[in-house]
């Protein structure tokens, strides 16, 4: 029991997952992907395009977020997203309708550097998805 | 005196209009449930964002070179005002309550000698502010086709504000929107939201953080997003504000309107009972002079 924490997702709109059994979280940080485990030291830091991993004892999650930002202090690890879904619900249709969205983006030329790393970045995470 | 006739025909409209507006109530009803379900869903999000953004500004060693988002440009000379309005009227005095706010703070500020640039989100609230300030307004946004306040619509309104910011066309940002607290009141808000103000606020927590990257950089990457979720705060808050005051504006309507059928029957049945007895009194004094 010990080895466990609370994780709690919101979106703007709700409170998008709460669980209280997880031994581990990967999230897709922006340097890189992160394993938060129980007693991580209080952290806060931003994501990339990617999929976060929810270890549980209830089973495990994949979601796929496009931004975000994760906060981890007393054993509570809050992950704030805009863009989020669950691998589990989402279908083929919706997986190519994003990734063409995001080619169309990363093939713009007006934008900056760092927008275009972004789009690269779910280009390249939807791509392996399939 | 109004005739028979005529008096018949008020009170069919009169109760037509009681009709329509005892739907909208309804209407109103159904869609405040939903517009306060959301408002409340959505405060998590506003919150922790808060609470982030003071654990972050806290933990800011450098505070000259802090992002000028945080910190403002160091002058106050253009205002930039957000007002949000409805797009739909027949809600009491939600839209004229926040024009007001607005339009106060204007006064002040072009009394102190400083610009003011407005821009409006709702087209209620253009419609009413264009006529005194309509060279003052730089960008009118609508949202009717969307149904619900959703946060794309908010984001799309912040990266504008945003744009502007980082193209130096204003110093401070306040946006005006009604703050939902009960389904009678709803209080007009100006909250400025660039330079961001937390005075008075105190970080929940002395523990320190670790940061990955540093503060600087998650600090300039989370508060373009801060502004997106202050304006969808405002939007939520304004929907339900929007819905709260339009159930009680129709509410009142449709009790006045009955009132007026009331009135106006009893009306109605005096002129038929004179004309009754006008018509009695002419045939007795008819006979009586036989």
């Amino acid at each position: 029991m010990s080895e466990e924490f609370k994780v709690e997702i919101v979106n703007p709109e709700k409170s998008f997952l709460v669980k209280d059994d997880v031994s581990e979280v990967v999230v897709p940080a922006f340097e890189g992907e992160m394993g938060i485990l129980k007693d991580h030291i209080s952290i806060i830091s931003f994501l990339k395009p990617g999929i976060i991993k929810i270890l549980s004892k209830s089973g495990d999650e994949n979601y796929y977020v496009e931004d975000g930002i994760v906060e981890f202090k007393n054993n509570n690890l809050s992950i704030l997203t805009s863009t989020i879904f669950n691998l589990a619900d989402m279908d083929k249709s919706k997986q190519q309708d994003l990734l063409k969205e995001a080619e169309e983006e990363a093939n713009k030329t007006d934008i900056n550097d760092q927008s275009k790393y972004l789009a690269d970045q779910k280009v390249e995470v939807l791509k392996t998805l399939n | 005196m109004a005739s028979l006739d005529d008096l018949k025909k008020r009170i069919a409209s009169v109760k037509s209009t009681q009709k329509i507006t005892k739907a909208m109530k309804m209407v109103a009803a159904a869609k405040l449930r939903r517009a306060q379900e959301s408002a409340e869903k959505g405060r998590p999000y506003s919150e922790k964002m808060n609470n982030v953004i003071l654990n972050l500004s806290n933990g800011i060693s450098d505070k000259e070179n802090a992002p000028k988002l945080l910190s403002g440009t160091g002058q106050e000379k253009t205002h930039l005002c957000v007002v949000m309005t409805s797009d739909r009227g027949l809600c009491g005095g939600f839209n004229s309550n926040i024009i007001k706010k607005a339009k106060s703070y204007f006064l002040k500020i072009l009394d102190e000698g400083k610009e003011v640039k407005i821009i409006t989100v709702g087209s209620k609230g253009n419609d009413q502010l264009k006529r005194v300030y309509g060279d003052k307004i730089i960008e009118n946004i609508s949202f009717k086709e969307s149904k619900n306040a959703n946060y794309f619509d908010a984001d799309k309104v912040g990266k504008m504000v945003i744009e502007k910011f980082e193209a130096g066309e204003f110093d401070v940002c306040t946006i005006f929107y009604n703050q939902f607290k009960n389904v009678i009141t709803q209080i007009p808000q100006a909250q400025q939201i660039i330079p961001l103000n937390n005075e008075g606020e105190e970080s929940s927590s002395e523990e320190s953080y670790e940061f990955e990257p540093d503060e600087d950089e998650i600090l300039s990457n989370l508060l373009p997003k801060n502004i997106s979720t202050q304006i969808f705060k405002a939007m939520l808050e304004n929907s339900a504000s929007e819905q709260g005051s339009r159930m009680s504006a129709m509410d009142n309507a449709t009790r006045n309107a009955g009132e007026m059928v009331d009135k106006l029957t009893i009306e109605y049945n005096r002129s038929r009972q004179a004309a009754i007895t006008k018509e009695l009194i002419e045939i007795i004094s008819g006979a009586e002079s036989l």
